[in-house]
């Protein structure tokens, strides 16, 4: 864990105007909002600098409108979809599933929404890696998306697996092919997302020297599958977890999950020590 | 412009606002300007590590939320080797929030934390999760006055006393524990509560009970600050659901010589910033000079014992 915590206060006489925030509370401007199939919906928002250069694998924390008749209270952790300091936006991509993301449903174009971030600690490339894999599941696949061009920009790499119940529920399949990474998209319906099928293609990649490191979100089996892989074969691997949360700041201690670390298992905060963490602390 | 200095006991703050315990962390250093606050407040530290308590450990309600986190701690070496550093990087004073199973064990922490950085203790007597059906010392007048009387004797530092919500009787504990050498009061913790799940009836928290926080406890803190201020000579610092200026207004009309916000920053996490400036405005629309006039300038129109009789009936 980190002792390290943002900047170093100023010794001026009044402190507070060098004070420069690494995360921000705004009400960004919500510039595109559409539905990308009957569960998902893809925001994008206008924002400020910081917001703008989230990375990878980091996430806001959002201030819901309520929905009538429901008042979600706590802001709600979504993570990056995709971030540009070029255009100054941050896009969202998130599942309809309560008060709060039922709240985020009613809100159109011109509006505003208050975002908080960005915050966590996000994915890791290692410059010397040629080939990563990356698997996901249902919103995880919302997580993994950004990762696609972050590991192209290094000249990386990406081979995409995405699973989901049916094929219209596969989302950031786009985000991955624009970005040139290789594709295998993974369902319920079609008979393809049994963990024995996902094995057989990772073994496949790995035979291929086509895996440095595994990158996954959204799946505990999945999970569990590339723990056992990486240990097999001596690979990295990355996953980013979620967890109820209510500061999202590191402050309250309530998103906290089980980690394997060194033979002994110990609490982190998800929100602060990750939500990516190592692959083979995570306890699935 | 307005002087937002308040005094609190021996100490001169420099604004009246600080953060309440279990709210405030190094992360908010990324967020706000810790060098604006009239205080730094620890989370509460024990001696004992502990884990905390089971999950899900925050429920929402309507107004407010749940919690019941238990404290985790990673102990007291750990606390003067990583936190006080950090949080000697800035100037206002940090209070450090303390808890112990038993008053020997209050007595014995307060010693140890009694260091160079560390500018006054708070005696968190009062919460809800660690003891049995949330118990706690500021249940009674009694106990909490045994606990204070063994810190008092164990450290030099001011002393705040944070009390209960949970209790029926907080001028006879806030009288209690100003007889033993508080140098202050916090009123209060969280109110002691529970929320059941209708799909699954299980409870909403791992821990089954927890802390009430946010606006939905306003209305019965502040009847609880102007009772313990009637009640006693040392400052109370109100805490429970502020966030805004107007609410900490209240608070101080009420007899707050101070005020804690908590649950506000998870939504805002500059919401004390934002009451700092809300007050000096405030004041200054009015006409006060000095935000420490608001202290106990509530206007009353005397009331007749017996109009309450109904709220509180005779035992
Ligand atoms: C770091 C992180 C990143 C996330 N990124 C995405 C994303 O990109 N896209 C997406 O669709 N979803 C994402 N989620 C899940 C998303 O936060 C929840 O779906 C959302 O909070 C549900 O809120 P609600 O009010 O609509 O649902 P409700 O079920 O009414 O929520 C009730 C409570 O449970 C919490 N909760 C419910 N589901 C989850 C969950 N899966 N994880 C954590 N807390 C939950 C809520 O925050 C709230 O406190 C992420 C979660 C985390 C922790
Ligand atoms: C997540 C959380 C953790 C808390 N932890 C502590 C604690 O460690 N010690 C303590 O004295 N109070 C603790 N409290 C209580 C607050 O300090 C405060 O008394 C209470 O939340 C009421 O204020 P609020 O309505 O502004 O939040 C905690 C509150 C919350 C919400
Ligand atoms: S959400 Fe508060 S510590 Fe993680």
């Amino acid at each position: 864990m980190r002792d390290e915590a943002g900047p170093q206060p100023s010794m001026g006489l009044r402190g507070h105007s060098a004070f420069q925030p690494s995360a921000v509370a705004e009400k960004a401007l919500i510039i595109s909002h559409e539905a990308v199939n009957g569960e998902y919906r893809h925001m994008r928002l206008a924002c400020n600098a910081v917001a703008a250069g989230a990375a990878p694998g980091q996430f806001f924390q959002l201030l819901c409108p309520a929905p009538p008749g429901e008042a979600p209270f706590l802001r709600r952790p979504m993570s990056v979809y995709g971030a540009d300091p070029a255009t100054g936006t941050v896009e969202f991509l998130y599942k309809v599933t309560g008060a709060g993301t039922r709240g985020l449903a009613m809100l159109g174009v011109g509006d505003q929404l208050d975002i908080l971030g960005p915050l966590g600690q996000g994915f890791t490339l290692d410059p010397a890696w040629r080939h990563i894999v990356a698997v996901g599941r249902g919103a995880g696949l919302a997580t993994l998306a950004p990762l696609a061009r972050a590991a192209r920009a290094q000249g990386i790499g990406v081979t995409a697996i995405l699973s989901a119940r049916r094929p219209e529920l596969v989302v950031s399949e786009a985000q991955f092919r624009a970005q040139g990474a290789e594709v295998l998209a993974v369902t319920e319906s079609d008979g393809t997302s049994s963990p024995a099928y996902v094995e057989r293609q990772l073994r496949a990649l790995t035979a291929a020297g086509r895996c440095d490191a595994f990158f996954t979100c959204g799946s505990a089996r999945l999970l569990r599958l590339q723990q056992d892989l990486a240990r097999e074969f001596g690979l990295p691997g990355q996953v980013a977890l979620e967890q109820q949360m209510a500061c999202g700041l590191g402050i309250c201690f309530c998103c906290v999950r089980d980690f394997q670390v060194e033979g002994r298992t110990l609490h982190k905060r998800v929100c602060w020590d990750g939500p990516v963490f190592d692959l083979l602390e995570a306890v699935a | 412009m307005t002087d937002m200095t308040v005094r609190i006991g021996g100490l001169t703050l420099a604004s009246p606002v600080m953060p309440a315990s279990g709210t405030f962390a190094e992360g908010l250093a990324r967020v706000m300007d810790l060098d604006r606050l009239g205080a730094l407040v620890t989370k509460t530290i024990t001696r004992e590590l502990r884990d905390g308590n089971p999950l899900p450990r925050v429920a929402e309600v309507p107004g407010g939320m749940l919690n019941a986190i238990g404290i985790p701690s990673k102990g007291v070496p750990c606390f003067l080797r990583d936190s006080l550093p950090f949080y000697q990087r800035w100037r206002p004073p940090l209070v450090v929030s303390i808890s112990a199973p038993t008053a020997e064990g209050f007595a014995a922490l307060a010693a140890e934390i009694s260091v160079p950085g560390v500018t006054a203790i708070e005696a968190n007597i009062s919460c809800p999760n660690i003891e049995e059906d949330g118990k706690a010392f500021a249940m009674q007048a009694g106990s909490a006055a045994a606990v204070m009387r063994r810190l008092r004797a164990a450290t030099s530092l001011p002393l705040w006393a944070k009390l209960t919500p949970n209790t029926g009787d907080m001028a006879a504990v806030a009288l209690a524990c100003e007889d033993e050498g508080a140098d202050a009061l916090v009123v209060a913790n969280t109110i002691l509560a529970m929320s059941i799940d209708l799909q699954t009836f299980k409870p909403r928290l791992g821990n089954i009970m927890g802390g009430l926080s946010g606006p939905a406890v306003k209305p019965i803190v502040l009847r609880q600050v102007y009772q313990c201020a009637r009640a006693v000579r040392i400052p109370v610092i109100g805490c429970g659901g502020i966030s805004t200026a107007l609410d900490a207004a209240e608070y101080m009309l009420a007899g707050a010589t101070a005020v804690q916000v908590g649950t506000a920053t998870f939504l805002q996490p500059e919401a004390m910033t934002q009451v700092i400036d809300g007050l000096a405005q405030f004041c200054a629309a009015r006409g006060i000079g000095h935000v420490a006039e608001l202290t106990g300038a509530l206007k009353r129109e005397d009331t007749h014992e017996a109009d309450l009789a109904w709220a509180a009936p005779a035992p």
